[in-house]
């Protein structure tokens, strides 16, 4: 279970990106997270695994207090947390099966990292996962050969070889075209559901997030304003998550304030 | 119908006229007057020219008789040149990550940073007279001071690279919670593996020619042979080795720059 309590994301002395943000995320839900660009999703999602360090609030994940944690804590605890990203980050010089090796960075040795000598588990590991997508093929071939979708399936398997508690993706298919987007999603809602793992996507295309998606977050300016099954996500509700301008907003923000 | 212009000029770069006049005039006459006052001797110009012409009577035609010497000189230069760049290169990688604002602290960054300008600050026959001192005459001299050059131009360049990666690759590795080398190794490596060879390749070709120079002031090699030829008048065999230095080059360049390309 994933608890985000009060969390608050100031950059410098602005106004906050995020504002006392409660979620919780439980199950092996999918849930997506909409809002216009700015809102704050892609921060929330960092927040999490810390990529960017929360101002306050605390981020649990099954009982570990992730804001609490040393730099050495950290790096142990962010192997539960599996992230996947919009341009895939892949190493493009190196082989697929490196890639996918590398989420397993933070339990092997530097050295055993270094010389490629893989544990025999994490490569049986790698190749079933690399099956189950469909790109153990590939797995000799350098990342960046391959096409758009192949790239953000490495990525997916790289996350999942992780073996994490929660799945984490900041607009995994922004950067694809439209079919090859839902062959993604569809295969993130299939894994969500085969290996029991909650997934947290920030996601723009709002037809893709209600068809795929057992919960739909909408974020405006900092703030959770909608929450609910897709089903309750109608014309009334989309309008307030993407409509108006941020100056006018803040405006207003600073009015009731 | 307004009466459109049909004259249009630049206008002057510096646009204040008493500035840009007076500009013009001061060097003019800082000219004028640095020609005056230089103590520039024409009869020992002249009585050079004949020096000058007796060295390259005497060089004609060169002399290959000594090639052994010749062949010795180059294969010092040839070891000298491999040793530093191998050395300079394997203490290049660390100070270059040192050097990256991106990678390193603060402190550790400043630090880089200092070496490699006072690596750079100073001219390598400069750098090789101070090691000339320290370590005497010879090769070893000339490959420490080749070191210390190839860490001015590799570190800085191969530094500047490290700092413009795709950090997202970075990123990916630590959320997978990889350690600080591991990390390098995955996520930067890679990224700047096609520039280290480029400048490793192309510093092998810089340290040739510069080892010709230092061995002048003793650093051994090539230039050293080079100087000894000038200081018992065999201008004749001084012009052999200079025109095989300027093949050896030209090849060296050939050669490097082929492999850039192919690299690239």
């Amino acid at each position: 279970m994933l608890k985000i309590t009060k969390l608050t994301k100031r950059y410098g002395s602005g106004d906050p990106v995020l504002k006392e943000l409660d979620l919780t995320v439980e199950g092996d839900q999918l849930t997506s997270v909409i809002g216009s660009s700015g809102a704050g999703k892609s921060t929330l999602l960092r927040c999490i695994n810390r990529l960017v360090e929360p101002t306050s609030g605390t981020v649990e994940l099954n009982g570990t207090d992730f804001t609490k944690l040393s730099r050495r804590e950290l790096r142990t605890a962010r192997r539960r947390i599996g992230m996947v990203f919009q341009g895939f980050n892949l190493i493009d010089r190196l082989t697929v099966m490196e890639n996918v090796q590398s989420g397993r960075l933070g339990y092997i040795s530097t050295w055993a990292a270094l010389t490629r000598r893989y544990p025999r588990e994490d490569i049986c590991h790698a190749y079933e996962l690399m099956e189950r997508v469909g790109i153990a093929h590939y797995a000799n071939k350098r990342a960046d050969e391959l096409s758009g979708g192949e790239r953000q399936r490495v990525g997916v398997v790289r996350a999942l070889m992780q073996r994490p508690e929660i799945l984490l993706a900041d607009e995994p298919t922004a950067s694809l075209d439209p079919k090859t987007s839902e062959q993604i999603m569809t295969l993130l809602r299939d894994l969500a559901n085969e290996l029991k793992l909650p997934v947290i996507i920030n996601i723009h295309n709002v037809t893709e997030a209600k068809e795929f998606s057992d919960r739909i977050v909408g974020m405006r300016y900092g703030r959770i304003i909608f929450d609910d099954k897709p089903a309750a996500l109608g014309k009334e509700q989309m309008d307030e998550i993407y409509a108006g301008v941020p100056a006018e907003d803040r405006a207003q923000v600073g009015a009731a304030a | 119908m307004s009466t459109a212009k049909d004259t249009w000029r630049k206008a002057p770069f510096i646009a204040n006229p008493l500035l840009r006049y007076g500009l013009m005039i001061a060097v003019a006459v800082y000219f004028v007057v640095t020609l005056a006052t230089l103590p520039i001797d024409w009869d020992r110009v002249a009585d050079g020219m004949t020096r000058a012409q007796r060295i390259f009577s005497g060089a004609f035609p060169p002399s290959f008789e000594r090639a052994g010497l010749l062949f010795d000189g180059f294969m010092e230069s040839l070891k000298i040149a491999i040793l530093a760049t191998v050395g300079g290169i394997l203490l290049s990688v660390p100070l270059a990550f040192m050097a990256a604002s991106n990678i390193a602290v603060k402190p550790v960054y400043l630090m880089g940073r200092g070496i490699i300008i006072v690596a750079r600050s100073f001219h390598p026959v400069i750098v090789a007279i101070i090691f000339v001192k320290a370590v005497g005459f010879g090769p070893f001299a000339g490959a420490l001071t080749l070191v210390v050059y190839s860490i001015g131009f590799v570190a800085k360049l191969l530094a500047e690279r490290i700092e413009e990666i795709d950090f997202g690759q970075v990123e990916a590795m630590r959320s997978a919670g990889a350690g600080f080398i591991a990390t390098l190794a995955y996520a930067v490596m890679p990224q700047i593996m096609p520039r280290l060879v480029g400048l490793g390749i192309y510093q092998l070709d810089s340290n040739l020619r510069a080892s010709a120079v230092v061995g002048i002031v003793g650093a051994g090699g090539i230039g050293a042979t080079l100087a000894n030829a000038f200081g018992r008048y065999d201008y004749d065999f001084a012009l052999a080795i200079t025109m095989v230095i300027v093949g050896v080059i030209l090849i060296s360049e050939a050669v490097s720059g082929f492999i850039r390309k192919r690299i690239a």
